[in-house]
Parts: C-alpha cells; structure tokens; sequence
C-alpha cells in the first residue's frame, strides 16, 4: 500500500475533529453579536463572561467541586488499589465487578441510582451529593492507573520493609506511596477534569443551592447560541489542555 | 495471622473501600432494579404494590417508538464510528512510532474537553445561518440554506463527534498487536488481499471492533444533552426519555425499568466481547 493514502485519510479525520474546536475558539474573540459573520477582533464576551456574577460563581463552585472530588477520589482509588494489589480477602472478585460496573454503566444508569440513593436516605442535593456522586465515577479511572504503575512493581521491596520491622501503615507510606506516586498525580488530574466536564450524572444529583459550571453552560446552549459559551469553551479547552499535557508529562518522566 | 489487632490499617483500608463501595455502588443499583417493579407514586415517588407495569408499558407503542428511533440513531451512529474508525486505526499503524503518539495524544484532546462545548461548537456550523451553510453557499454548491440542525442528521453528527476516538483507541489496540508474520504468512500460502483481511484480519481485530461497539452503542443511547442541543423535540435518545420519566414526569418505575434495559444490553455486549476474545485464544480479563 501506498504511504500517502493512509495520511491523507488521518489528516482527514483530524481535520473534521478538529474544525469545530477551532471554530469555537476564532469565534470566541468575533465582536459581532450574531455567532455566524466575522466582526472583527474583540475580547467582549471573555469581559461579558467575567461581568455575570453567576457565572463566575457557578465556576469557583465547580473547580472547588472538581478538587475534592479528585482528592477524595485519589485517595479512596489510591488505597482500593493497594488493596487490591497486595490483600487477600474474601469477596475480591465482588469489589473488582463493582468497580467494572461503574466504568461500564451508561453514566445515565449510575446518575439516576444515585439519585435514588440520596432521596431515600434524605441528603439534600448540593454540595455533599454532588461530591459523593463525581467521587464514585472518578474512582474507577484512578484504580486502574494506579494498578498499571503497581503491576511492574519489585514485590520484594515490601517485604523487605516488613521484614524490617515496618508496620503496614509505615510499609505502605514509606515504600508503596512513592512508588504510585506518578500514578496518584495522573489519576487526581484525570478526576479533576472527569468532574470539570460532567452533565450527565450533575444534572439528577445537584440541587438549586450549588450550581455548577456544566450545568449553567447547558441551560445556556439550549436555546439559541451564546457567544459569551465561546469564550468559556476556549477558556475550558485552553485549561483541559494545560491538564492533560501536565499529566503525560509527569507519566512520561516517571518511566524513565 | 491477619486478625484485627495486628493488622489495624489493613482492616481499615478493606472497611473504607467495601462501605464506599456497597454504599455507593451495589446499593443504589439495586434500588434501581427495586423500584423498577413498584408502582408510581406521585407523593412518595414509589409504592408497594409489587409488578411488571413499568416493563409492560416500555412496550407501549409510544415509547417503543421512541426506543427503536434511539436505537437505530444509536446504531447508525456506531456504524458510522466503525466505518470511520476502522481504518484509521489501521492507517494510525502505518506511521513511525513517534508520530503515533503524537496522534494518539491529538486523539485523546477531545476527551479531555468540556463535551457540552463541542456539542455547541456543532451548532455554529451546522445552523440555517450558520457556517457549513454559509460556506456551501458561497461555493455556489447549493442555492438555499439546507436545514440541518433540529435533524436525524444532526443528533447522529454529534454522537459520532463526541463518541469516534471511543470506538477508535480499542481498534487501535487491536491493530497495534496485529503480527506482520500473520499477514505474510496468509500471502504466502496464497491468499490474496480480500482473502486474508477476510480469514485474517477480520477475526484477530474482533474483539476490538466489540469493545469499539460497546463503548459508542450505550453512551450514543444514554448522552440526553446532544439531542437537546442537535435534535428538536423529535430525535429523542433513551436518555431523554429516562431524564424526563425521572425529573419532570416522576414516573420512577418507568425510568428505572428503562435504565435496567440499558444494563441488560450492556452486559449482552460484554459476554459477546468475552466471547469473541476467547474465541481467539487469548483470555479475557
């Protein structure tokens, strides 16, 4: 086969992928209210952006969201997989199909048991239910990362340490943590942006007293179109980006 | 040897990870397959009468309707993605290793992205007034502005945007492990082109194509937002409708008995998927 044809067919794809991206972020800094003819260069709708109170609010509430949500998330993965890893217990198998079902799972399938969790114990929907529902589907994503980095890991390095004398608690701080920690980092960013960008399971488990970025931006783009969304989608892509370069950078540094 | 006492963070490592677990997980699932079988209740959400209503009326040609429309936008879409997707991967395997990577990362851009946006992003170019329009006109390819957003069209447009690298990352998987031997092999024992990507190709790639299938056919019938944004009120997903029984009309039993067939079909796809990776002799996981 001929060499051409199959980069002709990439570039192709990622044209088409990455049209509407670009779009967006010519758009975002068009000063014509109608989304769709040029008016010139203008920073208007990142100012329009900054000027709605709401807005900016429901941004804090989200990041302030999303790193929870990822530190929980971290630790909760962090510890789920060392357990994983290095215990023996009865009922392993029920855990790792737990964990399968909340990576597989339409996320409207988990969206709406949670939903009928919270009701049925009686937690108010904001802040706490939110934050127990992006934990939840975080989870999975930092098991599995952390598993990865332990997988090719020198077992006998613990046993070295308890042979020592260390307690697991000091084994597993001492030994264990430094080991994952690339892992721990590339999973908390995974969680953070996993969080920043869901609708799907925010939309049944947020109450009115916490409203979240996604959730305003998608009343926003219901109706009709928005330049000031341009501008946030730039701002969003321009963050996820930052994130997931960071993120591949500290993976690719820690196999060296 | 491993008793509470002498073993304290390990025991609260395993209480920790099983209470969040059960809380979290296996508790509000079977809630759901709980109120699947109650009845409405328009104060309490659910009461006790124990029955098959809920399932009976996802037979109601109404809503049946709406789930083979939602099935076959869904299907559409994931045959689009696999069309697409398929030889891609294959041409991702072409280039020199450091520019796959390279590509992977650009591939993996759009998963990072807030998904809402680049729905949005859609909406600029396929608007009446919009950009597509606007530049086919200008093209003197069409004389009228085509309607395009609030279509069939759209709705699958979107899914297939926000869902391709999903179906292309575990065909790239695939691809990457296919033996060159393999193909030489089959050319040498005179099988031509057609003949090897058939008896060859096709098998040893299945299991991949299955993965690609499962993750674009469920989230294609369960993403809400993308017909709100693309579709109108008549290109409705699975999702729509168990957003709407959940929230609006409060028909509990009915929402959840049409989440639980979505659950069904997924674990349907994994045992095909499971199937498919034995067949090939390789375990899968």
């Amino acid at each position: 086969m001929s060499r051409w044809l199959p980069r002709t067919y990439l570039t192709l794809v990622y044209v088409l992928l990455y049209v509407p991206i670009i779009v967006l972020v010519v758009f975002s800094f068009n000063d014509s209210r109608s989304g769709y003819e040029w008016g010139g260069l203008s920073l208007r709708w990142y100012e329009a952006l900054f000027n709605n109170r709401a807005m900016v609010q429901a941004m804090w509430n989200s990041l302030w969201l999303a790193l929870s949500a990822a530190t929980v998330s971290t630790m909760i993965g962090a510890l789920t997989a060392l357990a994983l890893h290095r215990y023996r217990f009865r009922g392993k198998k029920l855990l790792n199909g737990m964990l399968f079902i909340v990576m597989m799972s339409p996320e409207i399938v988990l969206a709406i048991s949670l939903l009928a969790l919270f009701l049925l114990v009686g937690l108010k929907l904001g802040y706490v239910s939110l934050l127990l529902a992006h934990v939840t589907f975080c989870l999975p994503f930092v098991v599995i990362t952390v598993m990865a980095r332990l997988s090719g890991f020198d077992e006998r390095l613990p046993e070295a340490a308890r042979d020592l004398g260390a307690s697991d608690f000091t084994m597993t701080r001492t030994v264990l943590i430094p080991v994952i920690m690339p892992a721990l980092v590339a999973g908390w960013l995974l969680g953070f942006t996993l969080s920043l960008d869901d609708v799907v399971v925010s939309t049944f488990v947020s109450g009115p007293s916490y409203e979240i970025l996604p959730l305003r931006i998608y009343s926003m783009v219901r109706v009709g179109l928005k330049p000031e969304v341009n501008a946030l989608g730039t701002l969003l892509l321009v963050f996820s980006l930052f994130m997931l370069i960071l993120s591949q950078w500290i993976l690719l540094r820690s196999r060296r | 040897m491993s008793s509470v006492t002498q073993q304290p963070f390990r025991t609260a490592v395993l209480v920790l990870v099983w209470g969040w677990l059960l809380f979290l997980v296996l508790t509000p699932n079977l809630l759901v397959v709980g109120a699947s079988v109650m009845t409405r209740d328009p104060g309490s959400f659910l009461s006790l009468p124990l029955n098959l209503d809920a399932y009976r009326q996802l037979m109601n040609p109404l809503y049946l309707d709406v789930f083979l429309h939602s099935l076959y936008m869904a299907a559409m879409t994931t045959l689009i993605c696999l069309l697409i997707g398929y030889p891609f991967a294959w041409a991702l395997t072409k280039v020199g290793k450091q520019r796959q990577m390279l590509l992977i990362f650009l591939l993996i851009v759009p998963f990072w992205t807030n998904s809402l946006v680049r729905t949005y992003a859609l909406k600029l170019l396929l608007a009446t007034n919009g950009l597509l329009n606007n530049a086919l006109m200008s093209l003197g390819i069409i004389e009228e502005p085509l309607r395009m957003l609030y279509t069939e069209g759209a709705v699958i447009v979107g899914l297939v945007y926000l869902l391709l690298p999903f179906m292309i990352l575990p065909l790239y998987a695939v691809f990457d492990d296919l033996r060159e031997d393999l193909l030489r092999a089959s050319h040498d024992l005179g099988a031509g082109r057609l003949a090897t990507f058939v008896h060859v190709i096709v098998p040893l790639t299945l299991p991949g194509v299955l993965a690609g299938v499962m993750l674009v056919l469920l989230p294609a019938m369960g993403l809400f937002f993308v017909p709100d944004i693309l579709g109108g009120s008549r290109n409705l997903l699975v999702g729509n409708v168990i957003k709407n029984q959940f929230l609006d009309a409060r028909n509990w039993p009915f929402g959840a008995a049409a989440s639980i067939v979505l659950t069904l079909a997924m674990a349907f796809l994994m045992f095909a998927h499971r199937l498919s990776k034995r067949r090939i002799g390789e375990d899968g996981v």
